[in-house]
């Protein structure tokens, strides 16, 4: 009968393996603490692995050459981002009733602890962030970042842009003063004017043919529920692309002919 | 390659699935992928349809526009406007109210026929460049947009500016003496009857088919 190897011994079975922390284990009330936090980041990544995917999104190799201008895309998500976060907090105190609103508005800027202040970051960070996200159009058009294999990420981003114009029109009505009534009004029938379709796009948009009862609380769905949701999920494809694809390089920065990147590679060695 | 799946049988008996029926060409992976997507669609179709119906259905009701009374017929002259107040949505305070200029019917001004439904002539407010709110000034005898200057003439004809037709109309009739106001209208450049359309929808042309009315708001029948 054959017989199965013994397995040789450990090296030094008399030694104990070593221990974590500067001598024994943790000692001082911050090893303690920085234990606590490794223990339980690492019991995530044992279940989920998430840190692969992180290192992959968070250090990616970039080109020579990337300068301030390819934050724009990261600025613009943060201007989203506090979007979000303002808007979250304003629908705490906010009625979207046409009887109610108005009121509503003025009980945050007034009575509302910090309540201007949030409402102000709201209202002047969506002009914020349409500006930046202009700017990062015209920063992946100037620098021809739109080209293969790119091309799926610039109709994305036309698609965040169009969804992004979408929460500025949609948004303007809610304060529902004379300014927004009367804008949304116009803009509405600006959605009219296009042949055939248009007259039924005015008519979604009011939920009737007149501004009634139920336009308001529409306007805030989309506002605060249709829109957003939309944008975020294209925003993480987007940013998967950018991750996926690397970004592109300045267009005045050359690529190496293969000839040099050889030379270079034999001289490192 | 080619050759292999040349060989294959369509029948899962002579492939010699464990379990296969007699005559049956269809694997149950298949036949359970199939049904899981099929089941899957129903499912999300369950939802979604219905909530898109929920979304769109606004446009096919009706809306109910009811008459309502704007005053007795001493109010009103043949020579000038006299404004009202109407109330277009119920229930939704100053933004459902918006202001109607009444005025006797005049045969010096006005051409087009008597009926039942114009012995006074009542003109919407809703400018028809973009829908800002209209005023009628007396000493220039126009209607005036303080949007982007569209301006109408004492019938509210465009005289300039943007405005792509004449102002909308309400339908009016009497009941005794007093005046009721009803369902609005659009008129095109000889002001003709159509059914309401929205500001910037021009009907001279071919604007009444590439603008088609809605199922929320017709005109009266045979007027
Ligand atoms: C909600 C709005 C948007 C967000 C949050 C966003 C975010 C980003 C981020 C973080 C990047 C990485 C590189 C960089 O920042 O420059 C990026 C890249 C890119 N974005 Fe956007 N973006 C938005 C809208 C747009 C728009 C409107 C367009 C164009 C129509 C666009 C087209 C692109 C393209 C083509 C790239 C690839 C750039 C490269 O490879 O160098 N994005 N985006
Ligand atoms: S809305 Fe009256 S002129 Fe534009």
């Amino acid at each position: 009968m054959a017989k199965l190897k013994t397995p040789t011994l450990p090296s030094n079975p008399l030694t104990s393996p070593k221990r974590p922390g500067k001598a024994y284990g943790p000692s001082t009330p911050l090893e303690h603490g920085a234990e606590a936090g490794i223990t339980a980041v690492d019991w995530i990544d044992e279940r989920t692995s998430l840190s692969g995917g992180l290192r992959w999104m968070m250090f990616r190799k970039v080109p020579k050459g990337t300068n301030w201008f390819y934050t724009l895309g990261s600025a613009t998500m943060f201007a989203f981002l506090s979007q979000a976060v303002t808007g979250v907090f304003l629908a705490m105190y906010y009625d979207p009733s046409a009887t109610r609103a108005y009121e509503s508005i003025q009980h945050i800027n007034n009575d509302v602890f910090l309540g201007e202040f949030v409402h102000g970051m709201h209202k002047w960070g969506s002009s914020v962030m349409v500006i930046l996200i202009f700017l990062h159009m015209g920063r992946t058009f100037f620098f021809g970042a739109y080209k293969y294999p790119r091309e799926l990420n610039w109709v994305i981003g036309v698609a965040l842009l169009v969804m992004t114009m979408t929460m500025s029109f949609s948004g303007y009505l809610l304060p529902f003063d004379q300014r927004s009534y009367w804008a949304t009004i116009v803009g509405v029938n600006i959605n009219g004017t296009g042949p055939l379709v248009g007259p039924y796009l005015s008519e979604f948009l009011r939920a009737g043919p007149y501004f009634g009862a139920t336009t308001l609380s529409r306007f805030y769905a989309i506002h605060m529920l249709l829109v957003p949701g939309a944008i975020a999920a294209l925003m993480g494809f987007h940013l998967y692309l950018v991750a996926k694809l690397g970004t592109t390089a300045p267009p005045w920065v050359r690529a190496k002919s293969p000839d040099a990147l050889r030379e270079q590679k034999v001289s490192d060695l | 390659m080619t050759e292999h799946k040349e060989s294959k049988s369509k029948y899962t008996e002579d492939r010699q699935i464990p379990g296969a029926f007699e005559g049956e060409t269809v694997t149950r992976r298949r036949a359970m992928v199939l049904g899981g997507q099929v089941a899957g669609g129903v499912a999300a179709a369950a939802f979604a349809l219905p909530a898109l119906g929920f979304a769109v259905g606004p446009i096919f009701e009706k809306q109910d526009q009811p008459w309502q009374i704007v005053g007795n017929t001493g109010e009103f002259n043949p020579d000038s406007y006299v404004p009202r107040t109407i109330t277009l949505v119920a229930g939704i305070g100053d933004a459902g109210k918006s202001t109607v200029y009444l005025r006797k019917y005049n045969p010096d001004l006005d051409t087009e026929p008597r009926d039942e439904y114009n012995s006074y002539i009542a003109i919407s407010t809703l400018c028809m460049h973009l829908g800002c709110p209209v005023r009628f000034t007396a000493a220039a005898q126009r209607f005036i947009c303080p949007c982007h200057g569209g301006v109408y003439d004492i019938v509210g004809k465009v005289n300039g500016g943007p405005p792509v037709r004449p102002l909308d109309r309400f339908y009016t009739r009497l009941e005794a003496d007093r005046v009721l106001i009803g369902p609005r209208f659009s008129v095109n450049s000889e002001l003709q009857r159509f059914s309401p359309r929205d500001p910037g929808e021009p009907l001279d042309g071919v604007g009444q088919y590439l603008y088609p009315s809605r199922p929320s708001m017709r005109k009266i029948q045979g007027t």
